[in-house]
């Protein structure tokens, strides 16, 4: 198998293969406003996937993405001025949607540790129930964004970038220092390592697995927030897609899906991959059908790489 | 007819047997004994080929065997029961004992299902075990498991035209005494049929059910004789018998524990596995706790890290009762686990040295409500210096340490935790000696500076040498406390008439 090193450093490798194959193939590739619109494009996958970090590097699974999301931005699309309905909170809006992320996201935690049901069951009913939830609140229908601050994210720039592009990256250094200074961070890791392990040195295991999920929660809510400026609206089927990139991006990322491997600086990676593929793949004139299947092949090859077979005798 | 000459293993600088000869003869049972790490259970997987020796030669009936798998062992008549039970619970009786084996019953690729009902059924009344063939295996008590396993292991005998060869590991350490002599019973009626190699801790049973009795030491046998002729205690002498050594447990650091408790048990019982324990652990003291599989002792030892709730009785640290529900609870009142599964449950084997050793107290390292990672390896390095960890770096992952080394940082983990009772649950398991030293070392210094201990062990050996008090259980009660002061060490025959 391939060493731990090199293992650790695939992601990169891909990352700058790929940029570099595609760069002499299209010289557009590298042109500023293109680089622009990969960040751009990266910056909503890379909130969400590092929201998923956290629950995979405690070995669990997170599916409620989509679901989240689409509550976050219906919800933030009806609290700022839009035409829907007449609230007018203004960025202060974000605050009680990013609760409500991690509300959803606890709710996740609790069921899932409470009633010991694996976590992908649960999260698949709460990606389901979340669509649901926006669709209600909605009554079906789309709500359009007219607040200025909420659109100014995706439309004012700053040094170039859109502001949603920083927003990415302030949210990917918050993830940085919650994953390596913080306790929870810590027991994050430990427990993916070794839940009895952790359990027998004192850690707090339910409490911080329902705290993972409560932050994975929150980004997701912050992705909705963002898609609903990017977009100029809040829908229920907002989110629809981004599961797959966001678990994606993780595991191209090296994080591994056993847990306690990897971290948010991978998925960041990972993320960047995902979106220069993308790009690529549209510069180069390939079909979008044709994308998906080389995203979907992505993945599994990702897995393949990552995972030390000789260790995992039974794989299910 | 079945011959293992001069077998040996190693497990990396682990030496699990040397030179060993066994030999099976025809419709005998062989009972083989020895402490745990003996190296019965690597024999037994050798002659079940599951693993393969490092050196020497089995022979069937003369002839050279070479055995790979399991299924090789099978085909060569060699079938083994396993301690942790091989049947799919989830299939039915009939479908466990031909699993891999249907191509006998299918007509058209469809299994008849009838058929292999019927055949089961044969083969279960050889075992006598009156249980439908149909029913789903978990839905059986696991005493007739056993008797499932044993009739899958009989059922060899239609393919393999030779005698067979049954391996029983340690068959009644979950059996109740009365599903023991069904076993029995059974196993004499079958000795025309096969032969059969017995291991089990409980001295008792092995001279009641074998033929000839092997002991195992330290990796080799150390004597061979008929059942008839042994004896417990003589057989148990010969299993532990090693002269204590004074030096190598460091016997003159030992000192004098203070009379100040620190841990006390009252009453203390689980339902089932032990109780009326009292005892109280003082700071500075190492308490031993001797008995047999069996005894009560590794519940008694769970307990007291609230892995097992006591159904009876109180237990006080610091004079002040306490109650102990989960692990947690005791880490928060000073108690440190050393276990025994140190892979799973010692280390995160995947993170850092630096990361595991604090991770039972990450308050040393907190600054500002963040981890000062800058601190976090400057302690690490510390305790490396300190405990002589050999390692490339503080950020070295814990899988790439030696077993000592590893057995270090969990014990650097309480440390940091500033546990003031640690329960080593066989310390030194898999060490090697050198390692083993580095460990007594520490629990003397550990003890000097008035750390109390609880200590259960693999040999009768480590416990009289390292405690200042060892307790005996039996049955489930302590039946006997002996003190062991420096220089007038408790001989173990004392120990062992109250073990057996």
């Amino acid at each position: 198998m391939v060493g731990r090193r090199l293992r650790a450093a695939i992601p990169v490798l891909v990352l700058v293969g790929l940029g570099g194959l595609i760069a002499t193939q299209n010289g557009m590739f590298l042109q500023p406003g293109n680089l622009v619109r990969v960040a751009s494009a990266a910056s909503i996958p890379l909130v969400l996937a590092l929201g998923a970090t956290f629950v995979i590097l405690l070995g669990s699974i997170d599916l409620s993405v989509e679901g989240v999301m689409a509550v976050g931005s219906v919800a933030l699309s009806l609290l700022v001025r839009n035409d829907g309905s007449t609230a007018d909170w203004g960025l202060v809006a974000v605050v009680p949607v990013l609760l409500a992320g991690a509300t959803i996201g606890a709710l996740n935690g609790l069921l899932h540790v409470g009633f010991r049901i694996p976590s992908f069951m649960v999260t698949l009913g709460t990606w389901f129930a979340g669509v649901g939830l926006a669709t209600v609140l909605l009554g079906g229908g789309t709500v359009r964004v007219t607040d200025p601050s909420i659109r100014g994210l995706a439309l004012d720039r700053w040094l170039g970038f859109p502001l949603i592009v920083w927003v990415a990256l302030l949210a990917l250094f918050v993830a940085w220092v919650i994953q390596t200074y913080t306790r929870t961070g810590r027991y994050i890791y430990a427990i993916g390592g070794g839940e009895d392990l952790a359990a027998l040195s004192g850690v707090p295991v339910a409490r911080v697995k329902v705290a993972t999920f409560a932050l994975a929660g929150t980004f997701y809510a912050l992705g909705g927030v963002m898609a609903a400026a990017q977009l100029g609206q809040g829908n229920a089927v907002i989110g629809e897609g981004r599961l797959f990139t966001t678990i994606t991006a993780v595991v191209v990322g090296g994080s591994a899906l056993s847990g306690g491997e990897g971290g948010v600086l991978n998925t960041f990676v990972g993320v960047l991959v995902v979106a220069v593929l993308a790009n690529g793949l549209v510069l180069l004139g390939v079909s979008p059908y044709w994308q998906q299947t080389v995203q979907g092949a992505m993945i599994v090859v990702a897995v393949a790489l990552s995972v030390e077979r000789k260790r995992a005798r039974i794989v299910k | 007819m079945l011959r293992a000459v001069g077998i040996g293993k190693s497990f990396g600088v682990v030496q699990a047997l040397s030179d060993v000869d066994l030999e099976v003869r025809p419709g005998e049972v062989v009972g083989l004994v020895g402490e745990n790490g003996a190296g019965k259970s690597t024999l037994m997987r050798i002659l079940a080929g599951v693993q393969q020796p490092s050196a020497g030669e089995l022979r069937r009936d003369g002839e050279l065997l070479r055995l790979r798998s399991p299924r090789e062992a099978a085909a060569a008549g060699i079938a083994m029961v396993f301690q942790e039970q091989s049947l799919l619970p989830n299939l039915s009786v009939a479908e466990n004992l031909f699993l891999g084996h249907e191509a006998g019953f299918t007509r058209f690729g469809m299994i008849d299902r009838r058929r292999m009902r019927d055949a089961a059924r044969g083969l279960l009344a050889r075992v006598r075990l009156d249980v439908d063939p149909a029913t789903r295996t978990s839905d059986l008590s696991f005493a007739a498991r056993q008797m499932v396993e044993l009739a899958k292991a009989l059922a060899l005998e239609d393919r393999v035209r030779r005698d067979l060869v049954i391996l029983l590991d340690e068959p009644t350490s979950v059996l109740e005494r009365a599903d023991i002599d069904i076993l029995f019973a059974r196993v004499r009626a079958l000795k025309q049929r096969a032969s059969f190699v017995f291991v089990s801790h409980r001295l008792d049973e092995v001279l009641a059910i074998s033929d000839r009795v092997y002991v195992m030491k330290d990796g080799r046998v150390v004597a061979q004789m008929p059942a008839a002729e042994a004896q417990a205690p003589a057989l148990h002498r010969l299993m532990v018998g090693r002269a204590l050594q004074a030096e190598y447990y460091r016997e003159q650091e030992q000192r004098p524990f203070a009379d100040t408790p620190v841990l006390e048990t009252n009453g203390l019982a689980v339902a089932g596995s032990y109780r009326d324990v009292s005892l109280s652990l003082h700071a500075g003291e190492v308490l031993g706790i001797a008995g047999v599989v069996g005894s009560g002792r590794e519940e008694l030892v769970r307990t007291l890290f609230g892995f097992l709730p006591p159904t009876a009785g109180t237990i006080s640290v610091d004079g002040k009762p306490v109650a102990l529900r989960v692990p947690s609870d005791a880490v928060a009142l000073g108690i440190g686990y050393i276990p025994r599964e140190r892979r799973v449950e010692g280390l995160a084997m995947l993170l850092s040295i630096a990361v595991n050793m604090t991770l039972a107290n990450l308050d040393v390292v907190m600054r500002h409500g963040l981890i000062d990672r800058a601190r976090e390896r400057a302690l690490a390095r510390d305790w490396a210096t300190k405990l002589n960890i050999r390692t490339p770096g503080t950020d070295t992952l814990c899988r790439n340490l030696s077993g000592g080394n590893q057995q270090k940082v969990v014990l650097t983990k309480w440390l940091n935790a500033r546990s003031r009772i640690l329960i080593l649950d066989h310390p030194t398991r898999g060490l090697d000696v050198g390692a083993k030293e580095e460990v007594y070392r520490l629990i003397r210094e550990l003890c000097a500076a008035g750390t109390a201990i609880l200590l259960t062990s693999d040999t009768l050996d480590e416990t009289i040498g390292l405690s200042h008090t060892v307790i005996v259980m039996r049955d489930g009660v302590v039946a006997a406390c002996f003190d062991a002061p420096p220089g007038r060490k408790p001989p173990q025959l004392d120990l062992i008439g109250h073990m057996v």
